[in-house]
């Protein structure tokens, strides 16, 4: 079927190279930071606790423990803010949200790895 | 040229500028129309373009309609649709009016039928606030009162009432051309446009702008 017009200008707007990460996931964001009229990248490496899956709209939320102080922030994934994201662990997880993280520190804050499929 | 088409309200989405920043836009596929009349100082007493656009099948167009596109001969169109224009002059029926008239950056003014929300109250048409719920309240979504007493003896004109909301025509001014797509017919303009997808609105540029 031929693409509708909405397709054809999300498709040329959306990110393809972005990684399919997981809820769970444990993600390197990299995002553009401009000071002044210098640019540089910065690094936000936590938890995927959400996604929001909405085309052009899809946002993910990263949670991550800085100095003991959570942190959670939320990255349009179609943004060219965004330079790229990097996945570094598979989380094995049982919900869609997170949200129980909130309330747990340190070890009972951990997420189990997923183990790979290993063919047969 | 004018710059002044008949479209169709796609749908909307969102894209990024290059500096991140999020635009919420609508899709408006304008034209290709063709100038089906021009209107005259002399002729007709004020000066416009006729505008079709389109398409419809033969068996659906009436025979008035049919007697005076089949003269023009460029197909039956869906909608008719007059623009004011300075200088009829410039232009003859059967020219054709593309979306490249529009830029990236201009000012556009969108005219639509709004979505029809029926007969509604006060609060839904002109933003009254309601009553109390609890406390044996009965003047949960009531209009209040509607004037003074025995002077003026009356309502006044123009009290806002319940009534019809929606289905009326109406002017957003001055939206913003995000993207121009001429190769698809499309127009990228910033924010919200008036009534629903697939209908049919007139995109002019600003008058005010």
């Amino acid at each position: 079927m031929a693409m509708s017009m909405l397709q054809m200008i999300e498709s040329d707007h959306m990110r393809f190279d972005i990684p399919a990460f997981r809820i769970g996931d444990t993600v390197k964001v990299h995002v553009k930071i401009r000071e002044g009229d210098k640019e540089r990248i910065q690094v936000f490496e936590g938890v995927v606790i959400r996604t929001h899956r909405a085309k052009m709209g899809a946002t993910v939320t990263v949670r991550k423990v800085s100095y003991g102080v959570g942190v959670e922030r939320i990255f349009p994934v179609h943004s060219p803010q965004v330079e790229r994201i990097e996945i570094l662990r598979r989380g094995r997880i049982r919900r869609s949200r997170l949200y129980y993280l909130r309330k747990r520190v340190g070890k009972a804050a951990r997420i189990r790895e997923k183990r790979e499929a290993t063919k047969a | 040229m004018i710059k002044a088409m008949i479209g169709r309200k796609l749908d909307m989405t969102q894209v990024f500028s290059g500096d991140g920043a999020a635009y919420p836009v609508t899709l408006v596929q304008v034209g290709p129309c063709t100038v089906t009349q021009v209107k005259t100082m002399e002729k007709d007493g004020y000066k416009a373009l006729q505008l079709g656009f389109g398409t419809k099948k033969a068996k659906a167009v009436n025979r008035p309609m049919k007697g005076k596109l089949d003269k023009l001969g460029k197909g039956y169109f869906e909608v008719l649709r007059e623009v004011p224009i300075e200088n009829p002059a410039e232009h003859n029926p059967g020219d054709q009016v593309l979306a490249d008239v529009f830029q990236i950056g201009d000012r556009v003014d969108i005219i639509g039928k709004s979505k029809g929300k029926g007969y509604a109250g006060t609060i839904k048409r002109w933003r009254f606030s309601r009553g109390p719920d609890g406390h044996g309240s009965k003047n949960v979504r009531e209009p209040g009162s509607t004037g003074m007493a025995t002077y003026p003896g009356r309502v006044i004109k123009g009290k806002k009432m319940p009534g019809q909301k929606g289905n009326v025509r109406t002017t957003v001014l001055n939206l913003q051309i995000v993207d121009v797509r001429p190769e698809l017919n499309l127009l990228l303009i910033h924010g919200a446009v008036p009534g629903s997808k697939n209908g049919i609105v007139i995109v002019r540029s600003a008058n005010r702008a």
